[in-house]
């Protein structure tokens, strides 16, 4: 095993957790650009006859999808990786200017064991662009702490109005292998 | 062209706005919110002063989440083809209840009427249509904008999408609120959704 693997991390089970969470706070929409560490989340998403699964050509869009579900009364969450942050830099506009209860949760890629270096450079900028977009950002860095970082996140969103990120941290994901 | 068939834009956007009961109207920026606000504001009139690329996709999420209410997004050239990816994302989903009326004067109007890809052959009901909508159609005349508009409270028909080539004519720029909050609270309220 390469060192720089992550600790056996279980997926499995804080996506599943995830999806029960997301469904305890009435979350209807979910957009994503698919990435391999919400592979699991997405695919209970799609099977949930009470969500609406929105696969999006680029991050951006889901800011504004989630924002059009919002005036409609729906609660929607935003998945991506890291990289996605850097494509929803003007539309983050849209939700501080309508001060929507966005909640995105993030993969991250390039910070941790990553094998492409072509990953680390917005992966190193993602925090500091959401929160040059005000989105509040929360840091999940290992596996337990992912649930935990979700329900506070959804908790300020939904309950509070505040537009929050998660990060999953790529320790707590597990490095990419090839 | 035969000036009957010079369609302004304002006149266009009045006449497809005539017979609004529950339509819900989204604006890209520019000029499609000043001609949107130019017939007069209204509650579920939801007008986008920024966000470029991103009217579509704010009507495709509340076309979800309301499956019975039409929605329509209103919008210009140079906002579509900035979000054209966002026509593949509504082909994906097949809303019934939303149309997309793009205005194309085949120009950025706003920032000194530079050409835009429509002008030089990019054709955004070929894209439309290649992106699995299948009710797409451009409006050339009065008789077919009236035609149109008659549908627009009809659900089922979507996801639709109609170009419409328009002129600019002289305009006076009408200035509704930029007050995003405000805009997202009214058109809330006029849907009988609870505010906190």
């Amino acid at each position: 095993m390469s060192p720089t693997h992550a600790s056996s991390p279980t997926p499995a089970s804080w996506h599943q957790s995830i999806h029960a969470l997301l469904k305890q706070f009435d979350v209807k929409q979910v957009a994503y650009v698919p990435d391999a560490g919400h592979a699991e989340l997405i695919k209970q998403c799609h099977a949930d006859q009470a969500m609406t699964a929105i696969t999006l050509t680029t991050e951006e869009e889901g800011l504004a999808v989630l924002t059009g579900a919002w005036l409609g009364g729906q609660r929607g969450v935003l998945l991506m990786q890291s990289s996605g942050v850097g494509n929803c830099a003007n539309m983050l506009s849209l939700v501080k200017m309508c001060r929507i209860p966005m909640l995105i949760l993030v993969t991250m890629r390039g910070e941790w064991g990553e094998f492409n270096a072509w990953q680390v450079s917005m992966g190193s900028h993602s925090e500091d662009l959401l929160k040059m977009g005000d989105v509040k950002v929360l840091r999940a860095e290992t596996a337990d702490d992912v649930l935990d970082c979700v329900q506070a996140a959804a908790a300020m969103a939904f309950d509070g109005g505040t537009a929050c990120a998660v990060l999953i941290s790529q320790r707590a994901i597990g490095s990419k292998k090839f | 062209m035969n000036a009957s068939h010079q369609l302004f834009r304002r006149e266009v956007v009045a006449r497809l706005l005539a017979r609004r009961k529950d339509l819900v109207a989204i604006t890209g920026l520019g000029s499609p919110t000043y001609d949107v606000a130019a017939c007069g504001d209204h509650p579920r009139n939801f007008y986008l002063w920024g966000a470029m690329g991103g009217a579509a996709m704010v009507g495709l999420g509340l076309a979800l989440a309301q499956p019975d209410l039409p929605v329509v997004v209103l919008t210009g050239d140079g906002e579509c083809l900035m979000g054209m990816g966002g026509l593949a994302t509504i082909g994906l989903q097949q809303p019934k209840n939303l149309t997309i009326i793009v205005l194309d004067n085949e120009m950025f109007g706003e920032t000194g009427q530079q050409e835009s890809h429509t002008r030089r052959g990019t054709d955004l009901t070929a894209i439309a249509k290649a992106c699995s909508i299948s009710d797409v159609t451009t409006l050339e005349d009065w008789g077919e904008i009236d035609a149109y508009a008659q549908s627009l409270e009809e659900i089922g028909h979507g996801p639709r999408f109609a170009l419409i080539k328009i002129i600019d004519g002289q305009t006076e720029r009408v200035i509704p609120s930029r007050d995003g909050v405000a805009l997202k609270l009214r058109l809330r309220d006029a849907l009988g959704l609870h505010n906190h």
